[in-house]
């Protein structure tokens, strides 16, 4: 359907001039109109939605294995029934990503193909290791907590598949930070053993979640133009201080130290002030050097492989049945 | 607590509860093996949710088990805190998930014997067991349609497809005798109007099977006798890592809460 | 790691409450319709947000063309003779 109407604009376009048509898009965007998938759109606008929203649906699907790790060992029923859901939640929103994806020309497959294959890129977070149900608990506070500070401002993107997606996502998303938090509350509020377990994921998860919001602002590449077509809304040290501010007090609660010996409240700015991030480690993980990297695309690369003849199976058995 | 049998016979019905809870729990806990790894995102979801409804309906039984032993034990300490030989689980539950197909054919043998049975227990003289299968008819009438509907894809879909469901069909077949052998508890269960006489149970489930297999073309299996009683509490050598894996924490921290 | 055949997408319309119209919330891949009813179950209604669910094949989808919002959409603008408030009924007459 999109891809159709993408071979038939081209001709029409020519006819335009260029430039006018780009005059007219960026107007439509700063009234925020929604762009489409049939309108008209610059080539640069599409591929970069095309980056965004296919590493935001890869970061889902390979979140599903920190997690997914947990899910024989929750200590209760209620606990692994609340794990399974979560994860079944990322894989649709995994889902709802790709399907934003394909309306702007590209198709599922070439999208997985790209991320099996390490040309894509995936959210840095999700190459870290749970090694302990503590970290469960981390990843739905904080991981989830960025990942909803970054998620709502996305739910008004110009891109009108995006985000429609968004708002779905950010509805299902805040049970997701809150079972993480109720988890780690009865953590910090059990044995010694399982507080012990709390603090050391905190340890873990603090500076990766920081990372989570991206280089800062003076060394990002695509911030510009992202922000003037309302790709994205605010910027990277934005983000991160605010999920700074509402997160520090919500480790005071659970009373536990947040792994910065230079944290403190700035009273004159009314925000806090916190440590350098380790980039080079952000970098190195990026780049693939992470803890888990190889083993969560392996995870990926099996599944898939190990599921082809049953895809295939499906697509003969429906070829075989077409018309009945 | 039932009026239906005497306070002596509630040993019974406790046993008797285990067994249909144990064998959603260890199905369920099989199937979520699956999430993040199956042949599809979508289908990671569809396994999820039946994963999702078996735990469910095991927190509805144990519950309900730990109540009538009157013991102070709830769901998860019986799901947590036994030691193997008090699960009765068919163990056809317990077997490993292999490959896709060998999932699926264990889901379809699973699904249609507790759609046959949760339809007839929904008239059981034991209103709680009645309510909870009236709730699961409906989720488990949804798991058939699905394990069912990817058999018959698989079965009729390429050579290798067929190949390897027939070879899981072959493979799993034996286990389901377990699934429909009457013994005291079940006798009793069923003379005190609890639980459905399980050769009418058989028959429609063997009915299901035969519409099913055909429709994937594939060729039920001879009836093998079995050796396995995990009704019993006797059981193969799977249960013994999963349930290893499912209580670590439980066992490794005894007197924490979640 | 090719697919010898991909699923194709299909469009998801789905009614939330019985009296309302079906909504398009999006799209999914699968390899026939009866399969897609089911991911579109599992994936779009799974917090009770759904009683009725269409799928349609993607390329079935005809769609009117952008460029031409103007002529099909513009001329209705100022007929607004067709909007009933653009008639003044006297007070004295009720029930229209």
């Amino acid at each position: 359907m999109y891809t159709q109407a993408l071979d038939a604009h081209t001709a029409e376009a020519a006819l335009l001039d260029e430039s006018a048509l780009e005059q007219r898009f960026l107007a439509r965007v700063d009234a925020e109109e929604k762009i489409e998938p049939k309108d008209w759109m610059p080539v640069r606008y599409r591929n970069t939605l095309i980056r965004q929203i296919s590493q935001h649906a890869h970061s889902e699907i390979v979140g599903m294995l920190p997690e997914g790790n947990w899910i024989t060992r929750a200590p209760t029923l209620k606990r692994k029934s609340i794990l399974i859901a979560k994860v079944q939640d990322e894989g649709g929103h995994g889902a709802y990503l790709y399907s934003a994806a394909e309306t702007l020309g590209v198709s599922r497959d070439q999208l997985v193909e790209q991320l099996l294959s390490g040309k894509a890129k995936y959210s840095s977070i999700f190459n870290y290791p749970t090694p302990t149900w503590a970290d469960v608990g981390a990843i739905g506070w904080l991981v989830d907590g960025a990942a909803i500070m970054n998620q709502i401002p996305l739910c008004r993107c110009s891109y009108g598949p995006y985000a429609r997606a968004m708002v779905r996502v950010c509805r299902e998303e805040s049970f997701h930070q809150r079972q993480g938090y109720d988890l780690m509350l009865h953590l910090a509020q059990g044995t010694a053993d399982q507080k012990r377990m709390a603090q050391e994921a905190l340890n873990r998860w603090w500076w990766p979640a920081l990372m989570m919001f991206g280089p800062s602002d003076a060394n990002s590449t695509h911030t510009g133009d992202s922000q003037r077509w309302k790709i994205k809304r605010f910027s990277n040290d934005e983000l991160r201080q605010k999920f700074v501010d509402f997160t520090v007090p919500q480790a005071k609660f659970l009373d536990l130290a947040v792994p910065d010996p230079l944290l403190r409240w700035n009273e004159a700015k009314q925000q806090h002030e916190f440590g350098p991030i380790d980039w080079n480690e952000f970098d190195q993980v990026l780049k693939g050097n992470g803890p888990c990297n190889a083993e969560r695309i392996a995870a990926r690369r099996n599944a898939h492989a190990a599921g082809a003849w049953v895809r295939e199976a499906a697509s003969a058995y429906a070829a075989k049945h077409s018309g009945s | 607590m039932n009026a239906a049998v005497p306070q002596a016979g509630s040993e019974a019905l406790f046993r008797y509860v285990l067994r249909l809870g144990d064998l959603s729990l260890v199905l369920g806990q099989r199937l979520s093996e699956w999430v993040g790894h199956s042949p599809a995102l979508e289908e990671d979801l569809g396994l999820a949710n039946i994963a999702l409804d078996l735990i469910g309906q095991a927190r509805l039984l144990l519950s309900y088990a730990g109540e009538i032993e009157g013991r102070g034990r709830d769901e998860d300490k019986l799901a947590f805190l036994r030691e193997q030989g008090a699960y009765f689980n068919a163990i056809l539950a317990e077997q490993p998930n292999g490959d896709f197909g060998q999932t699926i054919v264990r889901q379809v043998l699973i699904d249609a014997f507790q759609l046959e049975l949760y339809e007839r227990l929904a008239a059981s003289s034991d209103e709680r067991l009645a309510a909870i299968a009236a709730k699961s008819v409906k989720e488990v009438r949804y798991h058939l349609r699905y394990s069912s509907d990817w058999l018959i894809r698989l079965g009729d879909g390429t050579a290798e497809s067929h190949a390897r469901a027939q070879a899981a069909l072959d493979l799993l077949w034996p286990y389901t005798v377990e699934l429909f052998t009457e013994d005291e508890l079940d006798r009793l269960m069923c003379d005190n109007g609890i639980a459905p006489r399980l050769h009418e149970v058989h028959s429609a489930w063997s009915a299901r099977l035969d519409a099913i297999l055909a429709e994937s073309t594939l060729k039920r299996p001879a009836d093998r006798p079995h050796a396995w009683h995990g009704k019993r509490g006797q059981h193969s050598e799977h249960l013994g890592y999963i349930l290893a894996e499912m209580q670590y924490l439980q066992r490794t921290y005894p007197d924490a809460r979640w | 790691m090719e697919d010898k055949r991909q699923w194709p997408l299909y469009e998801v319309f789905v009614r939330a409450r019985g009296g309302l119209d079906h909504k398009h919330v999006g799209s999914l891949h699968a390899s026939d319709a009866r399969m897609a009813i089911d991911h579109a179950r599992d994936l779009y209604t799974r917090r009770q947000e759904g009683v009725s669910i269409w799928v349609v094949p993607s390329k079935a989808i005809v769609a009117s063309d952008p460029t031409e919002t103007d002529s099909l959409f513009e001329p209705a603008r100022d007929k607004i003779y067709r909007h009933p408030t653009f008639y003044e009924i006297p007070d004295e007459v009720k029930t229209l």
